[in-house]
């Protein structure tokens, strides 16, 4: 099964190390193949960003997404950009504080931004919340491969709260959404 | 035991160079190549060789000939415009017989084109770019693990034909991230010391000198000038002119069906795909939509020289199709060498062809 991944936001939100954690998370402690590339370009903070990652069982040979069937949408250009055009199949989360438009495909609403200020003190642990909720949600990577590749790409001092960050991702997908 | 990492490119690329014992690295940042600069500016320093950030891809390319001629194994990293910058010096380092590597991550062109998007423009560059014949050495990568893998191997081609040797990578390839194996020891063959007796510029048997870095208990005199088998100048003489060129062009030449690395899918078919790089990837998802063994399948991992024996493998072949990241490059080459018809398959623009495209294209074919 190839799943493709595309997390779409503005530069400042670890959009890129999203998809960097779920293909660590899947090649390194899955089991499985994954390959991830990102839109590449003058995205400076605050700008539009994307980047993307491919999950499967089997080796990847085409490295580019041709119709993502997981979305993390965390910025309402994104979703215009990108998240729009969903196939009615696709898995969409959105950071519902961030992220006015829905979807016409299936939508978790994870108010991701405002529990990262309100309850660990910081916006910077939203995408990481994101990656807790996508795990929940779809079940692509398992949730300790997801915990280990966190913890491989955090900065030393931040790993309670990026696991913290992570449960309350799990629990709130887990509960269908906000 | 073998290390495993999930990584990018460009990043792979500067620890297969760390892995073949690459010392020393001069270079100027640029897009999309600046990630293999950065990595080396981190680790050399760890590892007791040098990183130095020249004022230009001109300076980067002479002070990569510098390092090898100290005998320690040299190499820049750039894209399209330093390349361009880089062709006198290339130029230089062949003539001279230096053995180093460059790698280029190709993005689009031509001039400053598309700093951030992928291309395959440079094939025909890194063979004729800079004045005058010489002959070269180029090796495509198409996955992550090739990255590493084949600058271990463009290190090694260096020193075995005392050449520039080329690692002609792209945008995709050298950003994608994914799973690499890094082995504990990679295979590291130095160039062959000059015996004694002989010359630093006189050839053995495979047309190669042994090598005689300076400081190393030898008088060696290195010039751009034609020069005699002393290293020294002998410009004038038409006939050791046109011996010394044959034979640059021949060392590299003559060895191209042994050194050839490739991967051949379906020899039995009638319509042939011919790739290197990333379109490679494109091929071998379409030949895995296709009906089983209906398409065949050529991967270049080395260029140039160019193993034309190689299409002899498909004797059935009709026609050979060939996508690349620009306007039929190689497919050029491939042409010189077959009756059949050679169909380009050019894609421009920084998007590679989707694997539903080639199988479009080939159906037409059948």
């Amino acid at each position: 099964m190839r799943h493709e991944v595309k997390f779409t936001g503005f530069g400042g939100q670890g959009i890129i190390l999203s998809a960097v954690i779920v293909g660590r998370a899947a090649t390194m402690y899955d089991g499985k193949h994954a390959v991830q590339s990102q839109s590449y370009g003058p995205e400076a903070r605050g700008g539009a960003s994307s980047s993307t990652v491919i999950i499967s069982d089997e080796p990847i040979q085409y490295p580019k997404v041709l119709e993502p069937t997981i979305y993390v949408i965390m910025s309402e250009a994104g979703f215009l950009k990108f998240g729009a055009g969903a196939s009615p199949e696709a898995v969409m989360l959105i950071d519902s504080g961030l992220v006015q438009s829905r979807p016409e495909c299936r939508c978790i609403e994870i108010p991701a931004t405002m529990k990262a200020k309100d309850i660990l003190g910081k916006p910077i642990f939203a995408n990481i919340i994101m990656l807790g909720a996508l795990v929940a949600a779809t079940g692509i990577v398992s949730e300790e491969a997801m915990q280990k590749a966190v913890l491989d790409s955090v900065p030393k001092g931040t790993e309670d709260l990026n696991m913290k960050a992570l449960r309350l991702g799990i629990e709130i997908a887990s509960n269908g959404g906000e | 035991m073998t290390r495993v990492d999930f990584m990018q490119g460009n990043i792979a690329s500067a620890e297969g160079a760390l892995a073949a014992g690459c010392r020393f690295f001069a270079g100027y940042p640029i897009t999309p190549s600046s990630e293999v600069a950065e990595h080396m500016a981190r680790r050399l320093p760890k590892v007791g060789g040098r990183f130095i950030q020249m004022e230009d891809e001109i300076a980067s390319m002479a002070a990569v000939i510098g390092g090898a001629w100290t005998g320690v194994r040299s190499m820049t990293a750039t894209s399209g415009p330093g390349f361009s910058l880089m062709m006198e010096n290339i130029g230089y380092a062949a003539f001279t017989e230096t053995p180093c590597v460059v790698v280029n991550i190709q993005r689009g062109g031509p001039s400053t084109g598309q700093p951030t998007l992928a291309a395959q423009g440079d094939m025909l560059q890194c063979r004729f770019g800079s004045h005058g014949d010489y002959s070269t050495i180029a090796l495509a990568p198409s996955s992550v693990q090739e990255m590493f893998d084949l600058t271990v191997k463009s290190f090694n081609l260096a020193d075995r034909f005392r050449a520039p040797a080329f690692l002609m990578a792209d945008e995709i390839i050298g950003h994608l991230r994914e799973r690499v194996e890094f082995p504990d020891t990679v295979e590291c063959t130095p160039p062959r010391p000059i015996r004694e007796g002989m010359l630093p510029f006189e050839p053995e048997e495979d047309l190669v000198p042994g090598f005689t870095p300076f400081g190393h208990g030898h008088r060696v005199h290195v010039t751009g000038l034609t020069h005699n088998e002393k290293g020294y100048p002998a410009s004038t003489d038409p006939d050791l002119h046109e011996r010394l060129v044959m034979r640059l062009i021949e060392k590299v030449e003559r060895a191209r069906h042994e050194i050839a690395d490739y991967d051949i899918e379906n020899p039995d078919a009638e319509v042939v795909f011919i790739s290197y790089g990333v379109p490679t990837r494109s091929v071998r998802q379409a030949l895995l939509d296709a009906p089983e063994g209906l398409y065949g399948h050529l991967n270049l991992r080395i260029v140039w020289p160019f193993p034309e024996n190689l299409l002899k493998k498909f004797p059935n072949a009709r026609v050979f199709l060939v996508p690349e990241l620009n306007m039929g490059q190689m497919a050029r080459e491939i042409v010189r060498h077959c009756d059949q018809p050679v169909i380009s398959l050019p894609r421009l623009g920084g998007e590679l062809h989707t694997p539903q495209y080639l199988l479009d294209r080939a159906e037409e074919y059948r």
